[in-house]
């Protein structure tokens, strides 16, 4: 239902998406993860028919967003990084008043902000101004609003960037319940644990380009190994580490504060390191992560 | 395919933005009433005070009570300033401030309707705030013609031309010290517009700069309107507070375009 080629946004010099292609198909959950500043927000308004692309082709719902952006628009809902509520309406007032901008009529409007009040667990808050809510309830409202022209898709900027793990966990359930209504969802995310949860299928995105591409567990086995052991040394040991440890992993990776040795079998290769003589100040051994993924392709960290 | 019509100056889906506002300020009703009060205020003590010092004043070939000169300015500046508080602090803070423009634009609107939508508001606005006047002025005894009801679609006129210019100037602030400037353009144009003596009694090079004023042409097309003195130069006015307002919009839907969505 969406697919570009060779999709460019340049703000002046600056080129913020240097040619991506990727197509979503419907009923799909598609990820896009990367830093801070890869260029996903970027992507994701020329994803959702707000910002022209400054290059390459673009085609949602099988339209060109330059033609048709009302229609498309009217298509889609979307869920920016920044609420961007309506501070002096009510609660409810936001997402009827949203739904106006649709042209839905009023009646129907009613209903519809009573049912998706009740989705976002807002029902008793209703009446309340939004300023007096907290950060999850926030968020929900931003996603019970995007909901009201019952969009075929739906885009999330971030969706949990800022919240406690409990409202994150609710806010999962519910784009789970989503997915499973049949809406085509669009995530970008700093967050592997987000990715892995939500996402069929992701990109990996780096400095306005598209690193790798695949489902979560496909990519981990695909760029690292099965199992990670994070090892801390004492301060500033770190670096010398990696030719002392490279022998014990299939590949080794510092990082200040911590060395990363990717192995097959975590235990095993935690005990050569103990006999070797080597006494790090703690040991942890857990599966391979999309976190590790990123790593591996890029050379940073995703959450500095 | 009909809501593609005139892609520079927006679409019907603009009358949404003026919901919008409406449901933003309902609950406000003391700004409504105290932008009501402002202009009375003014001819009150200007039309009442003044009156019995200056006496009587040509316009056109006929000699008028200073009150029934000077209320047709008051009015067109009432439409000035009603039109700064609407195209140039309430939708900087939008724009700027609260980000109400980006949500609104993952919808249908675009831009434009962005745009089109709050000259909508501020016309209506400015269309009761003119209307209450110049029922104040038919009361005070300060409308010599019933030609005075012309000075209504007049009015909203004016408020078109100083709408649309200041969403294109509002786009220009930075911050709120940048208001200061508005305030320096407001001013000398409000007090230097033949809004309180007609502009013959400057010198001949100085009048004409004056007369491109926009506030000048409104006073003036008002004044004629109310004491029902027309005359052609009266078309010229209006074409030219229209023009103002379509060059205003066309700008604005440009600046907000490449603000809003570069």
């Amino acid at each position: 239902m969406l697919e570009a080629r060779g999709l460019v946004k340049r703000f002046g010099a600056f080129e913020a998406v240097r040619g991506v292609d990727f197509a979503i198909a419907r009923g799909e959950s598609f990820g896009f993860l990367g830093p801070n500043g890869a260029g996903k927000t970027s992507t994701m308004r020329m994803a959702s028919a707000v910002s022209r692309p400054s290059a390459g082709s673009l085609s949602i719902f099988g339209l060109d967003p330059r033609e048709h952006g009302p229609e498309i628009r009217g298509r889609i809902g979307v869920v920016p990084q920044d609420d961007s509520l309506e501070l002096e309406l009510s609660v409810r007032l936001n997402i009827e008043m949203y739904g106006r901008y649709f042209d839905l009529p009023r009646r129907v409007l009613r209903e519809r902000a009573d049912e998706l009040l009740e989705f976002a667990r807002l029902s008793e808050r209703a009446d309340s101004k939004v300023d007096d809510l907290s950060g999850g309830m926030k968020r929900r409202l931003t996603i019970a609003r995007a909901l009201v022209n019952r969009p075929e898709l739906l885009i999330l900027d971030e969706p949990t960037t800022g919240l406690d793990p409990q409202a994150r966990h609710l806010l999962w359930e519910r784009l789970y319940r989503l997915k499973r209504e049949g809406v085509t969802l669009i995530i970008t995310t700093h967050y592997m644990d987000e990715a892995e949860q939500l996402c069929d299928r992701l990109v990996v995105m780096d400095n306005g380009t598209i690193v790798a591409e695949g489902a979560p567990r496909e990519l981990i086995e695909r760029h690292s190994s099965r199992e990670v052991v994070e090892l801390r040394f004492g301060t500033d040991a770190h670096e010398q580490m990696h030719d002392v440890l490279a022998p014990y992993a299939e590949r080794v990776e510092v990082l200040p504060d911590r060395v990363l040795l990717y192995v097959h079998d975590g235990d095993d290769a935690l005990r050569a390191v103990h006999g070797a003589g080597l006494v790090p100040v703690s040991a942890l051994v857990r599966r391979s992560s999309l976190e590790d993924v990123f790593l591996r392709l890029t050379g940073r960290t995703l959450v500095d | 395919m009909a809501t593609r019509v005139l892609p520079t100056f927006g679409s019907r889906r603009s009358v949404h933005i003026f919901e919008r506002n409406f449901y933003a300020y309902r609950s406000q009703w003391l700004m409504f009433v105290s932008g009501f009060f402002e202009p009375l205020f003014y001819l009150l003590s200007i039309g009442i005070g003044l009156n019995h010092l200056v006496g009587e004043v040509p316009v056109g070939g006929r000699l008028v009570s200073y009150a029934t000169f000077v209320a047709p300015g008051m009015l067109a500046t009432s439409a000035m300033n009603g039109a700064v508080i609407d195209s140039i602090f309430n939708p900087f803070f939008r724009l700027k401030i609260s980000h109400t423009y980006d949500a609104v634009l993952s919808t249908p609107l675009d831009v434009t309707d962005v745009a089109l939508g709050e000259v909508w508001w501020a016309l209506s606005r400015a269309a009761l705030y003119a209307a209450s006047f110049i029922v104040c002025m038919v009361l005070l005894g300060d409308a010599t013609s019933w030609w005075v009801v012309l000075c209504w679609p007049g009015a909203l006129l004016a408020s078109l031309a100083f709408t649309c210019v200041g969403l294109a100037g509002c786009t220009y602030v930075r911050s709120w010290q940048d208001f200061d400037v508005v305030t320096l353009v407001q001013l000398p144009l409000f007090l230097f517009s033949g809004t309180f003596f007609p502009i013959t009694l400057y010198p001949r090079w100085l009048g004409a700069i004056v007369s491109v004023s926009p506030l000048y042409q409104a006073a003036a097309l008002l004044r004629g309107l109310a004491t029902g003195q027309f005359d052609l130069l009266m078309l010229g006015r209006a074409g030219y507070l229209v023009a103002l307002g379509l060059a205003g919009l066309w700008l604005a839907a440009r600046r907000f375009r490449a603000i809003l969505t570069p």
